[in-house]
């Protein structure tokens, strides 16, 4: 019986090292998954307006 | 298959069509499975609610692994066929691979330190994560450090590939016959043969030895991670042959005498070539 209350104890605890573990994993990839993104945003603008400065030229 | 997408035109094409699909679903599964890990899973009866920081430090650290390998075997496939997209998977590989050792450390480390007591012990498993960590920062720093970008990913490539003999220590080295094998050496007190870390227990012969209620959650998990990093790489290569193509025509502009095009200072931080 003192097993199961103690397995239940268990449940509510630890939870300033679960929070922040998981805020560490969003915010990372969170930013790399954000970062890709504007880059991959800003290559395509850059190379569109390479494409039609290009193109105007000829 | 892969010799008929190594074609850079053919990969944009490809991927263009498979990105829409294909982050949408990381999205779903990885908040699927976050939503399970928070409200579905059973607390460990010795690890209370502390076990679920396994949820995202063991997909992590699978993915850091494969992240490796990956990295290790796009290099050699750069290095002896010399073929650009190769090269550029590599590379945009290895800047995910360091995003998630580091998430592995951190939260191997909040783990550890309800757990063993500690946030960190030099043994064998995690300093060999470590190394692994500085290996994918030096990789990146060494492939930027030459004004030939030819140069600068060719001694990269060579690096990523020695680099995977550190893959078998820190997979083997929390097995029982890892240890033993230092015994027999005669060298039980090498650092080498310590570790506080469990041995594996999803990933091992003779099946997991994981409950089925974690173990599932943990798999979607290991699922999401995976088709982050694919998302991530897909993008970001897309990104990369996008300023590589971009490039190619400013100097070709240039080379003809035009004047200079105001988009050949990109948004993106992009490194001169």
């Amino acid at each position: 019986m003192n097993a199961v209350a103690d397995c239940l104890a268990a449940t509510k605890t630890y939870a300033e090292f679960v929070w922040p573990a998981f805020a560490v994993a969003v915010l990372v990839l969170g930013g790399v998954a954000a970062q890709s993104w504007r880059r991959y945003r800003a290559s395509i603008r850059a190379l569109d307006r390479v494409q039609r400065g290009s193109g105007a030229r000829r | 298959m892969i010799s008929r997408l190594a074609n850079p035109a053919r990969f944009m094409r490809v991927s263009g069509k498979v990105l829409p699909w294909l982050a949408p679903l990381t999205a779903i599964v990885l908040a699927a499975g976050l939503y399970w890990v928070l409200t579905r899973v059973p607390p460990d009866c010795w690890q209370g609610g502390s076990v679920r920081i396994m949820f995202v430090h063991v997909p992590s650290a699978w993915l850091a692994l494969q992240t490796y390998l990956f990295v290790a075997a796009a290099s050699a496939v750069a290095l002896v066929w010399r073929h650009p997209l190769a090269e550029i998977a590599a590379q945009e590989a290895a800047p995910i691979g360091a995003a998630i050792t580091f998430v592995c450390l951190v939260t191997g480390s909040l783990w550890g330190r309800p757990m063993w007591g500690t946030w960190w012990v030099w043994d064998v498993r995690l300093t060999s994560v470590l190394i692994l960590f500085f290996l994918y920062l030096g990789y990146i720093a060494l492939v930027s450090a030459f004004d030939d970008p030819s140069r600068g990913g060719r001694a990269g490539s060579i690096v990523a590939v020695v680099g995977v003999v550190l893959l078998p220590v820190i997979k083997f080295s929390v097995e029982t016959w890892w240890w033993r094998m230092f015994d027999w050496w005669g060298l039980s007190n090498s650092p080498l043969a310590k570790t506080l870390h469990q041995p594996a227990s999803v990933l091992r012969l003779g099946g997991p030895t994981i409950d089925a209620s974690m173990l599932v959650p943990l798999l979607v998990m290991g699922l999401g991670f995976t088709l982050l990093f694919a998302t991530l790489l897909l993008l970001r290569m897309r990104a990369a042959l996008n300023e590589r193509r971009a490039r190619t025509l400013v100097l070709q502009g240039s080379v003809r005498g035009e004047a200079p095009l105001p988009a050949a200072r990109p948004a993106t931080p992009v490194r001169p070539r």
